[in-house]
């Protein structure tokens, strides 16, 4: 009984500042403003233009960006742990580093590479005398996915370096003696070590891509709304906060449900 | 190891440079450079300055540091007290009722900042709370969005902690209270250090909840980044963000000292 009495004030607090906001939110998206309760909010919303499409963005970013931090990670991190070259440790260092700088940093960069009038199209336009450089994809979903990519991606090397550093080298070196190929050993020796690490890592991803807000809003674009960028603007531009909660339910829902999967994978994994 | 022959391996070096320099060096060093140039219109910058730094250490730039440094400073410290405490108090508890409150902490990861800042703001917006519009609103987002990190290190230092050091102590007469103040907690320092670091690192860098909720006069580092390069300063965006990262990474490093220090006692 003492030790319930113990996190009775932490619970509290927790559920004061953030589970009663939460519920809050949810009350407020079945109450439209014209008093009542009904589901009036969500029909609005779900027939929406606006909403479905920023439900398909959102959707497909993530899937995209999530896939694309496997690929890269994976890779990257292969060449870390079993490629070794002088230099490796402050790589990973770096990476750790990384992680702690916000998101949104990142496309503030892109500004300057991608632009237009950034680093990559000035060289175009040095070299061939054109007006315009070719490189206008930053206000369009591409930015948004390389810029998640490029920051998410840290995100998997980290858990894989740390599967990486549980594999005996001398399975590589057997594997190797008895003429596997280095794409062999990759496929039968090392991915199915990774696996969980990559589970994992993928998940966490997933959500904190469907999360994602820094990176939007400073992409500026008026073309690439997810629902984290809708939540923003309907309660912040359009003071609509019926619809933005009604939004932010839905977000909620998908995030949640991903987030309780990635524990399961993760506790599966020993993560 | 993988890659035996010398060929190889430099192949796979360089594969591996032209990855990783263009999509993780060249951001922060870009950064870097546009802080200290007037116009970037070609393959390079140009027309080296100090002038967006002498801007973004000074009047309200310099406040919005301040404000950043605070803010993260306040809700690092409540996210780590109520966290250490949550933690500590469920690692007594039965297997179902540890599980419970570990998932109750690990809530706000998973729902969105925005989300945490519209409810956040929809509920202290009324009475009997109302918070709307003060400094106040800023640091408890902060500490609510923080408060998981911080739990989710110390619950998982805890679970490693050998628990024969505090069996001893209690064997030999000790107050739970002693055990906690002279056993437990100085053996969970170093974890707690490090999960202060981490959550002074997020809070330093919220944009999402910090949108929805920042009043006028409590503008924080991340916010004013935004305002400028939408206006289309993005120079003075630039040298604003390597004062965030600096300020960051600075905090960041005195932390692992004391880290250090604290684990040779």
């Amino acid at each position: 009984m003492p030790a319930l009495v113990w996190v009775l004030p932490p619970v509290v607090l927790l559920g004061v500042f953030f589970l009663y906001p939460l519920f809050l939110v949810v009350r407020q998206s079945v109450q439209p403003d014209t008093g009542g309760t009904s589901l009036q909010p969500y029909a609005d919303v779900f027939a929406s233009e606006a909403f479905r499409e920023a439900l398909g963005t959102t959707v497909w970013l993530a899937l995209g960006a999530t896939i694309g931090c496997l690929v890269l990670g994976f890779a990257l991190a292969l060449v870390i742990a079993f490629v070794p070259f002088p230099g490796g440790k402050a790589v990973a260092k770096f990476i750790d580093v990384f992680l702690s700088f916000p998101s949104f940093l990142i496309t503030l960069a892109l500004l300057f590479i991608y632009g237009t009038k950034g680093m990559a199209n000035g060289v175009w336009t040095d070299a061939t005398g054109a007006a315009d450089g070719p490189f206008q994809f930053l206000t369009t979903p591409w930015g948004v996915l390389l810029a998640e990519i490029t920051y998410f991606t840290p995100f998997v090397m980290r858990p894989l370096l740390a599967a990486f550093s549980q594999i005996d080298t001398a399975q590589l070196e057997v594997a190797a003696s008895l003429g596997a190929g280095p794409g062999r050993i990759v496929r039968r020796v090392i991915l199915p070590e990774a696996l969980p690490a990559l589970a994992a890592g993928g998940s966490l991803v997933l959500v904190m891509c469907l999360n994602e807000f820094g990176i939007v809003l400073f992409t500026g674009a008026k073309g690439v709304t997810t629902l984290p960028m809708l939540v923003y603007s309907e309660a912040m531009l359009e003071s609509d906060y019926p619809a933005a909660c009604v939004v932010a339910v839905v977000n909620i829902a998908i995030s949640v449900g991903l987030y309780g999967l990635y524990r399961v994978v993760s506790r599966r994994a020993g993560a | 190891m993988l890659v035996h022959s010398r060929k190889g391996k430099w192949a796979v070096w360089s594969l591996f440079l032209v990855l990783f320099l263009p999509l993780f060096a060249l951001p922060l060093l870009v950064i870097l450079a546009a802080s200290f140039s007037s116009h970037w219109s070609g393959a390079f910058p140009s027309g080296f300055t100090t002038g967006h730094y002498t801007a973004a250490t000074r009047g309200e730039s310099l406040q919005a540091l301040t404000t950043s440094l605070v803010t993260a400073l306040a809700a690092s410290l409540l996210a780590l007290a109520a966290g250490t405490w949550a933690a500590l108090a469920a690692a007594s508890l039965k297997k179902g009722g540890k599980r419970a409150v570990d998932a109750l902490f690990l809530l706000p990861v998973a729902v969105p900042s925005v989300v945490v800042g519209l409810a956040v703001l929809v509920a202290f917006s009324k009475p009997p709370m109302i918070l709307n519009g003060t400094r106040w609103i800023v640091v408890l987002a902060h500490a609510v969005l923080v408060t998981a990190f911080a739990h989710q290190s110390v619950s998982a230092a805890i679970q490693r902690l050998d628990p024969a050091y505090e069996q001893a102590a209690a064997s030999l007469g000790a107050r739970p209270s002693y055990v906690l103040w002279k056993v437990k907690l100085p053996l969970l320092l170093p974890s707690l250090n490090a999960a202060a670091g981490l959550c002074f690192a997020l809070s330093m860098g919220e944009l999402s909840a910090t949108m929805m909720l920042y009043p006028p006069d409590w503008t924080p580092l991340p916010v004013r980044i935004y305002a400028a390069t939408d206006r289309g300063s993005t120079f003075t965006g630039a040298a604003l963000a390597v004062v965030l990262m600096a300020a960051t990474l600075l905090v960041l490093l005195a932390v692992s000292r004391v880290r250090t220090r604290a684990s040779y006692r």
